[in-house]
């Protein structure tokens, strides 16, 4: 390259000390930092047991400084390697599931694993490929979202909106949409004897949940393949066989198909042999830097973070957040079982569609007559929604990140990418409701957990952004025509 | 705010896609640098930093050179020379 300016060296220069008061960016950096540790420091004070809320925010934070320090989004992933061959983000995201899938061994060793399998089905497949449909029109996945909106990114935040709100709406849809549940899910769904003030058979969701979703199974491969002891089974049934050797397998089949050629081109090489194509392999993986630091970031983050939440859980003795908030007094927006939704890993649209719901509840509109909201998740008070504090310091994480190292810039969108973010995002809601999560709790938390129903996702959430690639090339097709771009 | 597409002189492209997030820098990109001959030089105007990611790693892929990588208050200019 033969110039190189500033831009290059930013990301090295932005955190050193030497440097901190050098822009604006690092005071406001700095003073997010600052406000989010005084909070922290008042909350502990008024009641200790906020430590649980808190660690939520603080993973958050380090989640949303290595997704935006290493670029990470899954859209990114499945969308560049169709549409531009590039498969930078897919390796960067394998390094993660590898280093998750251990830290998560070892917590699962410790005992204090957080994780629940999802029950395995079509529901799965399908949703993640009206997910990852939807997340190429955005341009983000739920966590890339996330970490755009830090950067300044409005049309990202539209995205994050636009996910609350759709899921809100899809899970307690009613009239019309339940003709959408076939008669054997209102009967399986009227079965399960589930409190009247839920009104299980009405409402497409409901009857998806209760009539389809609660009659499947699921499980993690250490108990599937009768894995006796839980290192074995945690490090070679879970670990092992479920994450790092797809993984390895999926990033063979990248050097192969998107990778080899240029790299063969490169290095004049004509007749490679097997030590080249390792060293293909390895050139593949350390070619982005910072997105295979990141991705080691978030594995090694992620498997701490259930390892924190595992074991407050066991030090209070509880078994979901919501006894702890019921124990203190806070009661309201929980559900009929006294519980929140508190995954104790890394999740995104949950608590995102819980944001939604609270607002349509504030606006007079019934939101607790159903499973989703009703009976497992409630909807609590954003200021004391843990996982939703998780999503904020996403936000806020980036936002430090990008500011120290000058990339914050406010940007509103378009005409068009709003429409696209506001439509994608409704996609991406429907697609994490049906497939009972996104590109993190659909994917990332289960096959890093011996769960295969992730992987079932990622075929979806390819199927889906490889149909989008397409739709999108027709769109540019169309526009530059319009435009009359000459392209 | 459109994107804009032209050409300079005989070899020398400009692509302004500034104002537009992922996917549209590097889909447009791409399609530009499949149209542009060998040795022709595009000048890459964009303002979504993750799109740099990918672009670099396009370039890097297809034997695409980056000449120059500049920046100014979050507005990155590049200029592309095509293999």
């Amino acid at each position: 390259m033969a110039n190189e300016t500033k831009t290059a060296d930013l990301a090295g220069q932005g955190l050193s000390i030497s440097n901190l008061f050098s822009h604006k960016g690092n005071l406001y950096a700095l003073a997010i930092v600052i406000i989010v540790a005084m909070g922290s420091i008042i909350a502990l004070a008024q009641d200790i047991r906020w430590i649980y809320l808190l660690v939520y925010v603080w993973f958050g934070i380090g989640y949303g400084i290595f997704l935006q320090y290493g670029r990470f989004c899954m859209a990114s992933a499945v969308r560049d390697l169709f549409a531009v061959g590039v498969p930078r983000m897919a390796v960067g995201m394998l390094i993660a599931v590898i280093l998750f899938s251990l830290t998560a061994a070892i917590v699962k060793v410790l005992g204090v694993n957080t994780f629940h399998p999802h029950p395995m089905g079509w529901h799965i497949i399908i949703g993640g490929a009206i997910f990852g449909f939807g997340m190429v029109f955005t341009g983000g996945c739920a966590s890339g979202s996330l970490y755009k909106t830090g950067e300044g990114n409005l049309a990202s935040l539209l995205v994050v909106l636009s996910i609350s709100f759709s899921q809100a709406i899809y899970v307690t849809m009613g009239g019309w949409f339940d003709k959408l549940a076939p008669a054997s899910w209102t009967a399986s769904a009227a079965a399960k004897n589930m409190p009247e003030e839920l009104t299980v058979t009405q409402g497409w969701f409901d009857q998806f949940t209760a009539g389809y979703v609660w009659d499947l199974r699921g499980g993690q491969l250490s108990q599937q393949l009768g894995f006796e002891g839980d290192i074995s089974g945690a490090f070679i049934g879970n670990a092992l066989l479920g994450a790092i050797i797809p993984s390895l397998v999926v990033m063979i089949y990248l050097y192969l198909s998107a990778y080899r050629k240029g790299y063969l081109r490169r290095y004049k090489i004509n007749v490679p042999r097997l030590g080249d194509h390792v060293r293909g392999i390895w050139s593949m993986i350390t070619a982005s830097r910072n997105t295979a630091i990141a991705g080691l970031c978030l594995g090694v983050l992620a498997g701490g973070h259930m390892w924190a939440t595992g074991a407050l859980r066991e030090h209070y003795g509880i078994f979901n957040f919501g006894e702890m908030l019921a124990n203190m007094g806070h009661t309201a927006g929980l559900s009929i079982q006294d519980t929140v939704f508190d995954p104790g890993y890394w999740y995104i649209t949950t608590q995102e569609a819980q944001w939604g719901a609270w607002l349509l509840d504030k606006a007079g509109v019934q939101m607790t007559d159903n499973l989703f909201f009703g009976l497992e998740n409630g909807i609590p008070n954003p200021l004391i929604n843990a996982p939703g504090w998780m999503s904020i310091g996403i936000i806020l994480g980036a936002a430090v990140i990008a500011l120290s190292r000058r990339e914050f810039k406010w940007k509103m969108p378009n005409l068009e990418t709003a429409t696209f973010a506001i439509i994608g995002g409704a996609l991406m809601g429907l697609g994490a409701r049906i497939a009972m999560g996104c590109n993190i709790g659909a994917f990332f938390a289960t096959v890093t957990n011996g769960d295969l129903s992730g992987w079932v996702f990622l075929a979806g959430m390819a199927a889906g952004g490889w149909l989008a690639v397409k739709a999108f090339n027709w769109w540019i097709e169309w526009r530059a025509a319009s435009d009359d771009l000459e392209i | 705010m459109a994107v804009k597409f032209e050409k300079i002189s005989d070899g020398d492209y400009v692509l302004d896609v500034t104002g537009y997030v992922c996917p549209h820098p590097q889909m447009y990109t791409k399609k530009v640098m499949g149209k542009l001959g060998s040795g022709d030089v595009l000048t890459l105007t964009f303002d979504n930093p993750s799109s740099g990611e990918s672009i670099m790693a396009m370039c890097d892929s297809e034997g695409n050179e980056i000449l120059d990588r500049n920046e100014d208050s979050g507005v990155f200019r590049w200029r592309i020379r095509k293999a």
